[in-house]
């Protein structure tokens, strides 16, 4: 190819660069070419499947006339609601905590992360034993205590919802802490020496200081929290398996509940109801992190 | 400044935290020491103390851990094929998209972030039925596959926040002498990126080890199971046995925790800057 370009310096380092552009460009293909095989084979073509296999109208009537539909949508946005909010406050405050000067406190925060970084499955279990209503230590405890029958914690509907926020945010709880942590660090000192040198108090200076440094990332935090916590099977499914009479299930859960069934169409069905709600946050928080240096916690 | 009232409000938020941290693995640990039938916990202190429900596990004298080293062995295949896989292909298109400049990489990325966007739980239904179709349930194939593709959006998210702060001036050295893209790939960008790929190695490790829904889907001969899925099999058990069950999830759980904690400072660094752009 070089042969044909007439002589000149400018021409033949442009040729030589371009061969290199071209084979650069055949490596990048080459290497990015398993990421896309994974995400065809393991991604588009089963969501494509997945709303095939649920494109059939009957499936929705079937999940409506089915009575646990309501009562698994309205569990489900309790769930979110509580947890999701409860969480990224205490998370909110706990980071606050984390950043004091004591030494023990660094250490506790090393701690702290245990339950992140634990598999959940055995401490789940393990909740569900402590709080089983015949046998576990709490009810134990309450009737050595107070002499009391305990409540029934995993066969009544609330208390069942109530345990598996819980272990929800017992998990969850140190990931989103340190995020927020890692916010409250950005944000410089002397604001704080400058603010309290003006008479600030702790309130003043969370509000004029910290909060506008942090409330871009908080949200961003809140919005995929709640994508996360949407599609948390764990903590229901292993915690009461959706009883006392389905009544706890989920959205996460119902689905694989009539997968279990051998009804995938009815499974497909909940999760693409679900979608209407799903799609929009997905889309927001695509805009807010796909685009660089928009507005974050600074 | 620091008044008594204020020293003891921070002594007391941080007994709360230690006292809610540590009380389910607390009472893990209590029962797994209980004997078999006094796994009924009747106070905060330990009554009981024995080693027989680990060794149990260990030595799989039980019909529920007949398979423990087997399932081990499958958890421990399938997190590590799952981490070098994901590795191998993040590492691949990250540096095409963002060293290379693949054309059409940023669109790339947004699928990537897009599938980091979808509730696992709700891609789980039609992914089991993909891998039924494929051939692969029941094999470990399946759960590396199903890892790899919810691992790799987020590992290539992560990884172009790291490489975006490698200075382009020098690839562009390296090139003026001469380098190749995978001269490139081998001297310049992975030396660089060491941290990144130790704390998206390790994720990939954990996020596979972890894997409940997946594995309980897609796997079912008991010798193919993962040690989570045979943990909650327990519990179709009227009487589950559960002091060798706390046993055996303790002996689960240990290794993770302990890599967690042997790379704890590649994975804050590392997870936390991604996870949420900060």
């Amino acid at each position: 190819m070089a042969m044909a370009v007439p002589s000149g310096a400018g021409a033949t380092t442009a040729a030589r660069s371009r061969a290199p552009a071209e084979r650069d460009r055949k490596v990048a293909w080459l290497l990015v070419l398993p990421y896309l095989l994974v995400f065809a084979l393991f991604v588009v073509y089963p969501v494509l499947y997945g709303l095939y296999l649920g494109s059939d109208p009957k499936s929705y009537t079937k999940l409506l006339q089915d009575p646990i539909f309501f009562s698994t949508i309205a569990n489900t946005v309790i769930f979110l609601l509580i947890a999701v909010n409860l969480k990224m406050l205490v998370a909110l405050l706990l980071s606050g905590f984390f950043l004091r000067p004591e030494h023990w406190i660094r250490w506790l925060s090393v701690l702290f992360v245990v339950a992140w970084a634990m598999p959940s499955i055995p401490t789940i279990l393990s909740f569900r034993w402590m709080f089983n209503p015949e046998w576990g230590m709490v009810n134990a405890l309450i009737f050595q205590w107070f002499k009391v029958e305990g409540p029934g914690w995993l066969t009544e509907r609330h208390y069942g919802l109530f345990l598996a926020i819980m272990v929800h945010i017992w998990k969850s709880l140190p990931f989103w802490t340190l995020i927020l942590l890692a916010a409250r660090m950005q944000v410089p000192k002397e604001h704080y020496e400058a603010a309290a040198v003006d008479g600030a108090g702790t309130f003043q200076q969370f509000r004029h200081i910290t909060w506008p440094a942090m409330r871009g990332i908080y949200l961003t935090s809140l919005l995929l929290s709640t994508i996360w916590s949407l599609g948390d099977f764990n903590s229901v499914y292993l915690l009461t398996g959706g009883g006392p009479l389905d009544l706890t299930q989920v959205l996460a859960t119902l689905g694989v509940r009539y997968l279990r069934m051998d009804q995938i169409d009815v499974a497909l069905a909940s999760v693409i109801f679900a979608m209407p709600a799903i799609l929009p946050l997905v889309w927001f928080m695509m805009k807010r992190l796909s685009n660089p240096g928009e507005e974050t916690a600074k | 400044m620091n008044s008594l009232a204020e020293r003891i409000t921070v002594w007391l938020i941080g007994l709360a935290v230690l006292i809610w941290t540590l009380l389910p693995i607390y009472h893990m640990l209590l029962i797994a020491v209980a004997p078999a039938d006094k796994a009924v916990a009747s106070g905060i202190l330990p009554q009981y103390f024995t080693l027989q429900n680990f060794q149990t596990a260990l030595g799989a004298r039980h019909n529920l851990v007949q398979y423990f080293w087997q399932q081990l062995l499958n958890s421990v295949v399938i997190a590590v094929g799952t981490a070098v896989i994901s590795l191998a292909i993040s590492i691949g298109a990250n540096f095409a998209i963002t060293r290379l400049k693949l054309p059409g990489g940023r669109t790339i990325t947004n699928i990537a972030l897009l599938t980091y966007l979808i509730p696992a739980a709700f891609l789980a239904i039609p992914m089991y039925r993909t891998m039924g179709l494929y051939g692969l349930i029941d094999t470990p194939w399946s759960m590396i596959f199903a890892m790899v593709a919810l691992a790799s959006p987020y590992a290539i998210w992560v990884m172009n926040q790291a490489s975006a702060k490698i200075p382009v001036e020098l690839d562009e050295a390296a090139r003026i002498d001469g380098a190749t893209p995978m001269k490139l790939l081998w001297y310049v960008y992975l030396p660089l990126m060491v941290p990144t790929i130790v704390a998206i190695g390790i994720y990939a490790l954990l996020l596979a080890w972890n894997e409940y829904l997946y594995a309980f889907l897609m796997l079912s001969n008991e010798r193919q199971l993962t040690l989570p899925v045979a943990l909650g099999n327990f519990l179709a058990f009227d009487d589950a046995p559960w002091s060798l069950l706390m046993a055996a999830g303790a002996i689960y759980a240990l290794p993770p925790t302990l890599i967690y904690y042997m790379f704890r400072r590649y994975m804050v660094a590392g997870l936390a800057s991604g996870a949420v752009k900060s």
